[in-house]
């Protein structure tokens, strides 16, 4: 093992932990909002991926001008799974931690057998977007186009939802809520609204990742599953909540995937990334960045 | 209302001996192979459930990984019948223990994480086994292990010629299962469960060993998980990881019990009877055409059950229990 293998590895884990972090930031979005795990974001990002290759394979359109397409159409989707779904699963007086999380696991397996049924169990791909199969050298690091372009996607995304809870009216509701939800009623900021919102954008940035990983990875009903579960263990690591943990979150774990996978068989790259999640909850029961 | 409960616990288990007792002589009238199959599976996964309805609704710690534990029960059970000739029976009792004495050692770490910080450390310690598993060779790896024929005996827990013995051995699996439910239900851990599950840190101030009753319910939890796995190896003879570790396994055992009720006696048999013969009948009807109908139907099922009933189908039995609670 060279040197310039382990920097090409630790790279291309730079790029991939980019777009972890913009997974899992809509998952923490929602949880620090209203302290709710989504368990069908893995199949939030596998319907995203389907829009995208229907935008190409009907309209031939480009996943990169697809995406804000893609994203503003999670967004309504993701209100609308709220205000139909999660809106109920909050008012439940009984066990309401489980009645949430059984209820995104079920919708989870509802979306996954729609897809199966519509779409097919097959696997597809995009074959010939602009960036496909190009790849750019580096001062001697080479790195495949769509995941370089990905990684500045997810850092401009990054960049938009901090100036957006920053800057404007709705991200101080957001703010606001996500500090203190019953005081916000007394100001006369509907809850409701702002939760809708609040999956609105988290679903819109998970469908803008899905657009980008439909570029390189096949598309299948069950391909949320696994990204979903290290979405958890971003969000986890970088602490339930914190947008910024999510983002660092990401990074952390694209790089310890890339290191796992030089030093052990490639089909077991995951377990780094389980075991490290694991050290860190274990030793900071809430996460890097969660406060304790 | 103590005397309420005694008496409530009296009924609990009087109408527990006549459903055994039907569900005994119910093969007698029901000869049809299929049919005895899905009998066998559901009273398995009463039997799951109401293992992990201990940990989990009795004691409120969600698991979503028990898939280890019934893996583990499968797997040793299997590996020491091939590879050193133990017969089964030792083996799920090795099993038991194995996964009874590794539920501790995990439970030690992640009984301090709350929420949903636990849940996630449970899937993600169930995934981790479950990968090592794959790529493990000595155990059979992807390929798994087939379980060699021996002749029917109830020595070497093989039957090849009829469903029965398999359906009787399931359906003592879950009489035990709901009487060491029903028996811990009113134990000094039954109590110090409830008080974990409603308030920790309540519990904690009154004097209740939170940490100790949490490891309490891990241990006879992930024992009873893997004798149900142990039996599910003998009883499909063939195992791999996909077919015992997968977390679809830690789903289906968390269900029945979510579907009838958490942490109530009947809770997981009533789930398991509406959900298992459901999931069975769309998967070889509907399902076979690999179109997701009978995920539909499943996922359907589950987000409208969790939203109107959150305290499970058996609330729709509670109206008198309600009452006395009034009184």
């Amino acid at each position: 093992m060279t040197a310039a293998t382990i920097i090409q590895s630790l790279a291309s884990g730079l790029l991939m932990g980019l777009l972890y972090g913009l997974i899992a930031v809509g998952l923490a979005l929602i949880f620090g909002l209203m302290d709710v795990t989504n368990f069908a974001h893995g199949e939030f990002l596998m319907l995203a991926m389907y829009g995208a290759f229907f935008m190409f394979a009907f309209f031939a359109i480009d996943p990169l001008l697809a995406a804000p397409l893609v994203a503003a159409g999670m967004f309504v989707f993701g209100a609308v799974i709220y205000l139909l779904v999660v809106r109920f699963a909050m008012r439940a007086k009984a066990n309401i931690g489980m009645v949430q999380i059984f209820t995104t696991f079920g919708l989870a397996i509802l979306i996954r057998g729609l897809a199966q049924f519509f779409f097919t169990p097959d696997y597809r791909s995009i074959p010939t977007s602009w960036l496909g199969g190009k790849t750019v050298s580096l001062g001697g690091i080479f790195l495949p186009v769509p995941q370089l372009v990905g990684a500045l996607i997810s850092l401009a995304a990054f960049g938009a939802l901090y100036f957006f809870i920053k800057k404007t009216d709705f991200g101080r509701a957001l703010e606001a809520t996500r500090e203190d939800a019953g005081a916000v009623a007394l100001v006369g900021i509907d809850k409701n609204k702002v939760f809708a919102l609040g999956w609105g954008l988290g679903s819109a940035l998970v469908g803008l990742a899905g657009v980008v990983m439909a570029m390189f990875f096949y598309i299948y009903p069950d391909v949320g599953a696994s990204f979903a579960l290290i979405a958890y263990v971003t969000v986890a690591l970088g602490g339930f909540g914190s947008v910024f943990g999510a983002f660092a979150g990401g990074i952390i774990v694209g790089l310890v995937e890339a290191t796992t996978a030089l030093i052990m068989p490639p089909s077991l790259k995951s377990v780094g990334i389980y075991a490290v999640y694991l050290l860190v909850v274990f030793i900071r029961p809430r996460g890097l960045f969660g406060s304790i | 209302m103590d005397t309420s409960f005694a008496q409530r616990r009296r009924r609990d288990l009087i109408v527990a001996l006549v459903l055994a007792a039907i569900a005994a002589v119910v093969p007698f009238f029901v000869k049809d192979v299929y049919v005895q199959n899905i009998m066998v599976l559901t009273l398995m996964y009463a039997a799951l459930s109401q293992s992990w309805n201990i940990l989990g609704g009795y004691c409120g710690q969600i698991s979503l990984g028990h898939a280890l534990y019934f893996g583990l029960g499968a797997y040793v059970t299997t590996i020491l019948f091939t590879k050193f000739g133990v017969l089964p029976w030792f083996g799920m009792l090795g099993g038991g223990a194995i996964s009874a004495v590794i539920a501790l050692a995990l439970g030690y770490p992640t009984f301090r994480l709350r929420g949903h910080y636990f849940v996630i450390a449970t899937i993600v310690i169930a995934e981790i086994s479950y990968l090592l598993f794959l790529n493990w060779d000595w155990a059979g790896a992807a390929l798994g292990i087939d379980i060699p024929v021996r002749g029917d005996s109830w020595a070497k827990f093989q039957f090849t010629r009829s469903k029965l013995p398999f359906y009787y051995f399931a359906l003592v699996f879950c009489c035990v299962a709901w009487l060491v439910t029903w028996w811990l239900e009113d134990s000094k851990w039954g109590f110090w469960w409830r008080a974990v599950k409603d308030n920790p840190d309540a519990a904690e101030s009154l004097g209740v060993v939170v940490f100790n009753s949490k490891m309490g319910a891990a241990a006879v939890s992930a024992f009873m998980t893997a004798i149900g796995g142990a039996f599910y190896a003998q009883f499909v003879s063939y195992i791999d990881p996909e077919s015992v570790m997968s977390f679809h396994f830690s789903l289906l055992m968390a269900l029945p019990a979510v579907l009838g009720g958490i942490g109530t006696l009947w809770g997981p048999v009533l789930g398991a009877v509406i959900l298992i013969p459901l999931t069975e009948l769309t998967r070889s009807f509907i399902g076979g055409s690999g179109r997701g109908v009978d995920l539909i139907l499943y996922g359907a099922m589950i987000v409208l059950i969790s939203l109107a009933r959150p305290e499970g189908l058996i609330g729709l039995f509670s109206r008198r229990r309600k009452e006395v609670a009034r009184s």
